[in-house]
């Protein structure tokens, strides 16, 4: 017995197959299938093994991973946002109110005490820069399928909700428009679409965006979401006078209730994601370790050196993983099976680059408080000399076992 | 006294890197980094040619050449720095050659590897460049070496990243337009992105 939707498209598909006048429009009508049911291509001939994890499924999987930081981001994005407004209310103070206000009054009652209203309010602003990056990402994605004949990825859902999340949520719409359509077009379909990128197309988009538009993409206006109401990233406050000068203890940083980009702020919820991600095998816990060794140790060695100047110096590991898009770029964006190393020697000294990048930037260079992002571009970049430099290594070993 | 060259010779490899943020040398960057052996083989060479060249010509500069350097001939109001960029070209052409002679004869393999792309290398815009903004930082000879060295290092290894990439893309679906050169000027844009990391460093 067959359900109606499956027979409205076993009705449809002839139309869209060979000959078929829609035939232009295959991709289109392929990905609605896959949405709803599990791929029929067989293999034919004597041998076949095959394993249910294909692309479709791996990309759900990371997909489902980022819900927890999703929801835990929105969250905290309200509270943040909800607080400030009280601030500035009982301050006399006056701020813009775009068009998100009519929505946010409709549905919140504007108290920062209340579950619902904190999540309502961060969806109220999550919401839309998601829906804009999907549907310019899935366009670009569209259009080159149809024009180079190829499947639609997968791969273009995970990206666009890595890149909505990694916004800050300030971020202006057209922004994130162009940001996306720089990363999908720019950073993996001219080199062949997905499985050819070398960069992580997610992150190339917002590091081009972050160079072309440092005022909204880094800037102190970003990160809480009320026009006018300034709140300094917790990174650029601890190279400006040190992480004990926080306002917020540990535990505010790893559960998440600090200002950010809408996805990294809550270590607790990306750690929830990573366990999916490593339990289904999807991430390399090799490169986990690899970027946490180094980040360690090379933390280890700037606390053991020390400064007089800059106080970077002193911030122990713990404080560097919980804070800036260190969890969030570490679970979601490092871990990217395409654009990181492919063997798993590499893996280890692929992660350990990052993590010794990340803090190097972070310490070291005054221009980017925030250093994972640059540090994984970084990463990719090298990953397939590493890969090289590993296989020769294994030819040699093996031809002078074969010699011996 | 460490600390300076160090500063200079890091600087050299990452912030002020010779291929990817004063882009030099692109000719020879893109043409030879489709295989990582040639490349590495091509970097060595102009890690080679840098750290001879830009300390020769740091003497020549300061000795002969600069305002009132000839003072201890006897001529200290002569002033023969417009002859310089006359000048660094013959002294990288001459080492060019000698480098050449000195590997067919000892280390065949190399060049043999390197081909025609060894005296390419004298006509290198990033050779000739390394000198000029030595003149310009006005470095003296200690300083020079450091240079030198870290400029070569820093173009070596961006020509190996790019051919690891290259290598790694051999195989992909590429637009019809964009295969060949036109990716090669795009993935050279976006490692840049990737080594803006290292800009704003202060050592």
């Amino acid at each position: 017995m067959k359900d109606p939707l499956r027979n409205f498209l076993d009705k449809i598909k002839p139309s869209f197959q060979g000959k078929g006048g829609l035939s232009y429009y295959f991709p289109i009508f392929d990905v609605i299938e896959n949405l709803f049911y599990s791929s029929d291509k067989k293999t034919k001939g004597l041998t076949h093994i095959r394993d249910g994890s294909d692309i479709q499924r791996i990309m759900v999987v990371v997909w489902l991973a980022t819900f927890p930081t999703m929801f835990a981001g929105m969250y905290n994005l309200g509270y943040q946002s909800l607080n400030a407004i009280e601030q500035l209310t009982l301050a006399n103070a006056t701020f813009e109110k775009d068009w998100h206000w009519p929505l946010i009054t409709f549905f919140t009652s504007l108290n920062p005490n209340s579950f619902m209203d904190c999540l309502v309010y961060g969806a109220i602003y999550f919401i839309p820069i998601y829906i804009v990056v999907f549907a310019v990402g899935i366009g670009c994605e569209l259009i080159f399928a149809l024009v180079r004949r190829h499947e639609i990825s997968e791969g273009a859902f995970v990206t666009t909700v890595l890149f909505a999340l990694s916004c800050p949520p300030n971020a202006p719409l057209w922004q994130c428009a162009l940001g996306i359509a720089v990363g999908l077009v720019i950073g993996k379909e001219i080199f062949g679409g997905t499985g050819k990128n070398f960069l992580n197309p997610a992150l190339t988009g917002r590091a081009f965006l972050y160079f072309a538009y440092p005022a909204s993409w880094s800037g102190d206006m970003s990160w809480v979401a009320v026009d006018g109401f300034t709140a300094a990233t917790i990174l650029g406050t601890a190279a400006q006078d040190g992480y004990q000068s926080l306002a917020y203890t540990w535990n505010n940083a790893f559960l998440g209730f600090i200002p950010g980009s809408i996805g990294e702020t809550s270590t607790l919820a990306i750690l929830v994601g990573l366990a999916i991600l490593l339990y289904t095998k999807v991430a390399s816990w090799r490169i986990v370790l690899g970027i946490a060794i180094g980040t360690i140790f090379t933390s280890y060695l700037f606390n053991f050196v020390g400064s007089e100047t800059n106080p970077m110096f002193s911030m122990p590991f713990w404080w560097h993983m919980v804070i800036g898009g260190y969890a969030f770029g570490l679970v979601f964006m490092a871990t990217e099976p395409v654009s990181g190393s492919h063997t798993n020697t590499g893996r280890w000294i692929y992660g350990f680059i990052i993590g010794v990048m990340v803090i190097l930037i972070r310490v070291l260079n005054p221009a980017f408080p925030e250093g994972m992002m640059l540090a994984i571009l970084f990463g990719n970049l090298l990953a397939p000399l590493i890969d090289h430099f590993v296989v020769q290594n294994n030819i040699k070993k093996r031809l002078a076992l074969q010699n011996a | 006294m460490i600390e300076n060259y160090l500063n200079i010779f890091i600087n050299a490899i990452f912030i002020e890197n010779l291929a990817l943020s004063v882009f030099l040398g692109m000719c020879t960057f893109i043409a030879i980094s489709k295989k990582i052996e040639a490349a590495i083989g091509l970097g060595i060479a102009v890690i080679v040619v840098l750290a001879i060249t830009v300390p020769i010509n740091n003497l020549i500069y300061n000795y002969i050449l600069r305002d009132g350097a000839l003072a201890w001939a006897g001529l200290s109001d002569v002033d023969l720095s417009f002859v310089g960029l006359i000048s660094y070209i013959g002294v990288i052409a001459a080492c060019v050659q000698i480098l050449e002679m000195f590997l067919d004869k000892y280390v065949p393999v190399l060049y043999n590897a390197l081909g025609i792309f060894l005296p390419l290398i004298t006509v290198n815009c990033a050779i000739l460049g390394a000198s000029l903004f030595m003149v310009e930082k006005d470095l003296y000879f200690g300083e020079s070496v450091a240079y030198g060295l870290g400029a070569g290092v820093g173009w070596a290894l961006a020509i190996t990243i790019l051919a690891g990439i290259r290598e790694k893309l051999k195989y992909s679906d590429m637009p019809e337009g964009l295969q060949g050169l036109g990716s090669t000027f795009i993935i050279v844009g976006l490692m840049s992105f990737g080594f803006m990391s290292f800009g704003g460093i202060i050592l």
